[in-house]
């Protein structure tokens, strides 16, 4: 668990999925992300790591839009996921927010049933063709998120129901339900045990086959262990990012290098 | 002494104990407020309480008790002259009215006295004999003694409290608790005058209620399909249609406020900017701010005879007259517009916002958010907000007897004029009636029968809502 090596990874440079260009934040007066530029690469695992309060959740949110429903929030710069700005006037937010799917910091279960809750994307997306089919997706969700053991025969009690890591994995499963091509999770394993965030690192790990997966994390163990790429922020800039097992062993910038030894944040 | 008088000088008193309590403890410490437990001032709040609480309860009871003590004395003097309750109302204003007159029972007499009362605008309902007279003497002679023992006592009291309290104040005395346990006190009694005036209305309602059915069978009362009181005799007293106008217009009146006002609440709470929300929501809350009369003003003036255009006689031919089940139902419900919306708008705002942003972030859009999401999540509450409407209908009377029309009849109609259990309370008691007789206490029983109704919905309200809260605090 501990194991901190990094490990040899494909460091060739695959394609860029995401790519954000001077990307500013303001909160009201706030500055809260000041000129982040950043390439997210596809079919891979981005770590963003960094102390409290330094925008990574902010960032997130720019990344499925997330934060235009916070009418304080103004988001100026690039962001273009395949080649598309995401903040053109054509693109529909409702759509990219399909194809990008969130994890929240706080699971957010809605008040309904398990099953419904997992069932909710894929219902209004239209993804299930028949109840049976509607079922299907629901059980391969569940056990993506290691949820299904639990939960296959209380299908039907209220998701609030659940425990706090249950439902952070119901919150997952519920994201992974709309087969999103990005998935953004904001600290996903904060309210689970060991036995739950090995699986779903392990889901994490799966999920990259497909799709590419953002990841913010308080646990360095944790971002050297699933990630990729690793991006590190600090008060708001991006200070730095590149190879996960570059940053960990050799980090270029002081501030990375006293983050991660735990001397800052 | 009067008791105005009486008061004043037992909040001279407290006042002078207050600045002694101060003066007292600050001397005591040697003007060193660090060595003293307490705060200056609540070493004085501390002499005057002791002052207030026992002259003030000894007032209040004395006042509620000494009449009764008195009447109790003198009522056997004149127990032949009929009417104990009526003979002695009689006694007092004549021992009143003496003193209007200015005469001393020495030179008085009973003869031509009820004139001569009369013509200083003291009103006696018969005759004043001897004895009356007398009684009268002896009435006047305690009411004076009473008030002369109350002042003694109270001052005694008074004084002796603020005397007991300042040989207590030291530095040392903990005043900080005392005054806090006294305003402990107070609000206790605050609470309670509340809840015992409750219970006095209830237990006001529940004992006519009881003398009117020892006066017409509960079952005729309770099944009854007509209502025709005659004050003749012969009255028939149902409750059935009145019950039934009373739902009925409530009914319509939901049907119009409930709709609209949820929608309004949607739209106030989840899509309005924030310069609208601003403007738009004290709009509502001034709206349900209108006294209902008013409203009732417009049913008949306004609403009444739009109405009576299209569906009475020179339109479709519906309706004989602009009141109407209609008519109440529709303005009613306008009134009841920004109650409903501006609960339900408070209850959509209580469903965290996390609970949007799961939503928003699968890809839902803002209404499918809504209608799936934030509905469902504040149902329980908006329930209990059109219960509670529904109580304030089915209460509401100022616009059915102005827009609804005054005959009870079991309709289905809406254009027909209905009446409610709230228009027959008013039209039963209002004019000169003899509160005895079974059409005047009926009202008595009609108000019970709308408490208990309201009151279960309210209850009912509140213990969905309530349930409905637990689940995000
Ligand atoms: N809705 C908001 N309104 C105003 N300011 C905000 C809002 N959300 C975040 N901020 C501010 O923006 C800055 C960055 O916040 P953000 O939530 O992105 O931090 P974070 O890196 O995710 O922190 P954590 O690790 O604690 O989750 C903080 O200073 C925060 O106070
Ligand atoms: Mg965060």
């Amino acid at each position: 668990m501990n194991d901190m090596r990094p490990i040899e990874r494909a460091t060739a440079l695959d394609d860029t999925k995401i790519s954000a260009k001077g990307v500013n934040v303001h909160y009201g007066a706030a500055h809260a992300l000041k000129d982040v530029s950043v390439d997210i690469g596809d079919r891979l695992v981005t770590a963003f790591i960094g102390p409290s309060g330094c925008g990574k959740s902010t960032f997130l949110r720019c990344l499925n839009r997330m934060n235009d429903t916070i009418p304080s929030a103004r988001v100026t710069g690039r962001i273009e996921i395949d080649g598309q700005d995401i903040y053109d006037r054509r693109v529909d937010p409702v759509q990219l927010r399909a194809k990008v799917g969130m994890v929240f910091q706080k699971p957010n279960p809605f008040p309904k049933s398990i099953y419904d809750n997992v069932a909710y994307g894929p219902k209004i997306h239209g993804l299930a063709r028949s109840r049976a089919d509607l079922d299907v997706i629901v059980e391969k969700a569940l056990r993506r998120a290691a949820l299904w053991t639990e939960a296959k025969d209380r299908l039907q009690s209220p998701g609030t129901g659940l425990s706090g890591g249950q439902q952070q994995r119901l919150c997952i499963a519920r994201a992974v339900a709309t087969e999103p091509e990005v998935l953004l999770m904001d600290e996903p394993c904060s309210a689970l045990d060991p036995i739950a965030t090995a699986q779903v690192e392990e889901l994490i790990d799966e999920l990259r086959q497909s799709y590419s997966v953002v990841i913010v994390t308080h646990s360095m163990q944790q971002a050297a262990r699933v990630s990729q790429r690793t991006a590190f922020f600090h008060l708001g800039n991006l200070v730095e990012y590149g190879e996960t097992g570059q940053i960990f062993t050799n980090p270029r910038d002081p501030r990375t290098e006293s983050y991660i030894s735990g001397r800052i944040g | 002494m009067p008791l105005g008088w009486l008061l004043l000088l037992v909040l001279l008193i407290a006042a002078a104990g207050y600045v002694m309590g101060r003066r007292r403890a600050l001397s005591g410490a040697g003007g060193d407020t660090r060595a003293m437990h307490s705060l200056p001032g609540a070493y004085g709040w501390n002499v005057a309480m002791a002052v207030l609480i026992p002259s003030l309860l000894l007032m209040a009871a004395w006042t509620a008790v000494a009449p009764s003590v008195i009447d109790r004395m003198v009522a056997p003097m004149v127990a032949d002259q009929g009417d104990p309750a009526l003979v002695m109302s009689d006694v007092r204003r004549v021992a009143r009215g003496l003193v209007i007159l200015d005469e001393g029972f020495d030179t008085i007499a009973a003869e031509g006295l009820r004139d001569r009362l009369a013509s200083v605008g003291v009103a006696v309902g018969q005759d004043v004999s001897e004895s009356t007279l007398a009684a009268a003497e002896r009435y006047d002679i305690l009411a004076a003694r009473s008030s002369w023992l109350l002042t003694a006592l109270t001052l005694a009291i008074a004084g002796g409290a603020a005397a007991w309290a300042l040989r207590r104040t030291t530095p040392d005395l903990r005043a900080r608790n005392e005054v806090e346990r006294g305003i402990q006190g107070l609000l206790i009694a605050a609470a309670l005058v509340a809840i015992a005036t409750t219970i006095g209305i209830v237990l006001a309602l529940i004992f006519n209620t009881i003398k009117f059915f020892q006066l017409y069978p509960a079952t005729d009362f309770f099944f009854g399909l007509t209502w025709s009181p005659s004050f003749g005799g012969g009255s028939e007293l149902g409750i059935l249609p009145l019950i039934w106008g009373t739902l009925y217009i409530s009914f319509i009146s939901l049907l119009v406020a409930v709709p609209l006002g949820l929608l309004s609440a949607v739209y106030l709470s989840e899509y309005a900017s924030h310069r609208v929300r601003a403007w738009a929501k004290p709009m509502l809350e001034v709206l349900a701010g209108i006294p209902s009369i008013v409203y009732g003003l417009f049913a008949l003036l306004t609403v009444g005879p739009a109405l009576l255009a299209v569906f009475g006689d020179g339109g479709l031919g519906w309706m004989d007259g602009g009141t109407a089940v209609m008519t109440a139902g529709l303005v009613m419900g306008i009134m009841l517009i920004p109650f409903v919306s501006s609960l339900s708008d408070d209850i959509i705002n209580a469903v965290p916002q996390a609970m949007r942003d799961g939503s928003l972030g699968l890809g839902a859009t803002p209404s499918e958010t809504i209608r799936q999401v934030v509905l469902p999540a504040a149902l329980p509450g908006i329930a209990g907000a059109v219960l509670l409407a529904a109580s304030r209908s089915i209460g509401e009377t100022m616009i059915v007897v102005l827009g609804a029309g005054a005959a009870a009849k079991l309709s289905l109609n809406p254009f027909e004029a209905m009446t409610t259990i709230t228009a027959k309370i008013v039209s039963q008691l209002t004019g000169d009636q003899d509160f005895s007789s079974p059409e005047a206490l009926v009202a008595f029983a009609l108000g019970m029968t709308l408490f208990v109704v309201t009151l279960c919905l309210n209850i009912l309200a509140l213990w969905i809502v309530r349930r409905y809260r637990e689940q995000y605090e």
